[in-house]
């Protein structure tokens, strides 16, 4: 089994009008076992979400590490990161353990300086994609690249990008031993963050 | 081959081990104490290579205790000690691994609440309300997930953890005579009960 898939994982990130979304499961196993049902893998820096799947323990030290440096870029710029700094940021800090990296598969969205919807994603060396309509990452990619192509459609509102997010998400996960177990999803708008769990299959 | 487990319970978390030491085809003893007490309120349970074991749960109690010196007595918090825990375990995990699987409980006394945190050796965390390390979470997971609720006490929490020594004990390949329970409370760490004396050597 490939170290990425050791704890499993499963994230989506989308935009919408004026909008982004990004959802996770929140299944932590040892590869077979699940050992918790919300371990979260999507984590907030300001107006962007950073989605990390991969290694749990990769996942928890990326999180510190970004929140240390997302505190630091702060406090000596006086301004908040974009998601486009924030994804570059993440870019380098993997690239740099390039002959040694972290086993994590991140995924950057949020909404830019000017509100407009922001989407990355990058493979564990840091090499980015940027997208307009979705990026997904985890143990169910191929599931996931399904039912966004299916179901994504430009420009959708809130509440329907939240519709759309959560059913392709839960769809995927449900044919996927290694994630699922639950499942969290924020939508970002200028206005603000709206969190929702979804009721999800518990095996 | 060690049995490490933990039950949250109302007010408190109970940490329970096996007591053997063994290597290859030779048991070494049956009285070792795997649930090392880190500070006042907090104790892990640890399984491994008994030198990863004593070596690193004695590194991170003393750490605690510098903390303590060092700021005039201001206690680590569990949730705080644990992310030291894992903090460690992750710096060394590229470096030289610890190989370590640990269940850490703590009473935190200020705001009055229980926690307990289930590490790997890989450095991976997670917060939980019961768990267990090694072939013991084959066993007993099961038993857990169905008895376990929110608000048992501390009667309920160790009647959980005898079904699952129990259950060890009658399915598990490997013997394990001995167990030890300890549980953390809001008067500290507490051994409830031991197969063997750690203390008779």
């Amino acid at each position: 089994m490939s170290i990425l898939e050791y704890n499993g994982a499963a994230i989506i990130a989308m935009t919408g009008k004026n909008c982004v979304g990004i959802a996770c499961d929140t299944r932590l196993g040892a590869q077979a076992q699940t050992v918790s049902c919300d371990f979260r893998k999507v984590f907030q820096f300001n107006k962007s979400f950073v989605g990390l799947a991969g290694l749990a323990t990769d996942v928890q030290t990326m999180n510190n590490l970004l929140t240390f440096r997302k505190n630091l870029y702060e406090l000596r710029e006086e301004r908040e990161m974009t998601p486009r700094v924030l994804s570059n940021l993440l870019s380098n800090l993997l690239y740099e353990k390039r002959f040694g990296p972290y086993f994590i598969e991140p995924v950057v969205a949020g909404l830019d300086e000017n509100n407009e919807p922001f989407l990355s994603g990058m493979d564990l060396i840091g090499a980015p994609v940027y997208t307009d309509d979705f990026v997904v990452s985890g143990t169910a990619t191929g599931n996931m690249y399904g039912m966004c192509e299916t179901l994504y459609k430009k420009d959708m509102e809130v509440e329907e990008l939240f519709e759309t997010l959560s059913q392709a998400l839960l769809a995927s996960v449900d044919r996927d031993a290694l994630s699922g177990w639950g499942a969290t999803v924020h939508i970002v708008t200028k206005d603000g963050v709206i969190s929702r769990e979804l009721k999800a299959r518990m095996d | 081959m060690d049995s490490v487990f933990g039950v949250e319970y109302d007010g408190g978390v109970i940490i329970a081990s096996d007591q053997n030491n063994a290597r290859s085809i030779l048991t070494y003893q049956t009285n070792l104490d795997k649930v090392a007490e880190l500070s006042s309120h907090s104790a892990m349970g640890v399984s491994g290579p008994n030198a990863d074991l004593v070596n690193f749960s004695q590194y991170i109690s003393k750490n605690l205790a510098l903390y303590e010196l060092s700021n005039n007595g201001l206690k680590l918090s569990p949730h705080a000690q644990a992310n030291f825990t894992r903090g460690e375990l992750a710096t060394a995990l590229r470096k030289g691994p610890y190989q370590v699987n640990i269940m850490l409980g703590g009473y935190d006394t200020i705001k009055n609440q229980a926690s307990l945190y289930w590490l790997d050796h890989l450095a991976a965390m997670a917060k939980v309300n019961y768990g267990a390390q090694g072939y013991a979470s084959s066993f007993c997971l099961s038993i857990m997930d169905r008895d376990w609720k929110e608000g048992l006490n501390q009667e309920q929490a160790v009647a959980i953890v005898e079904k699952c020594i129990k259950e060890l004990q009658v399915r598990f390949l490997i013997a394990q005579p001995n167990f030890i329970i300890k549980a953390i409370d809001k008067d500290g760490v507490n051994t409830l009960s031991f197969g063997a004396d750690p203390a008779d050597n």
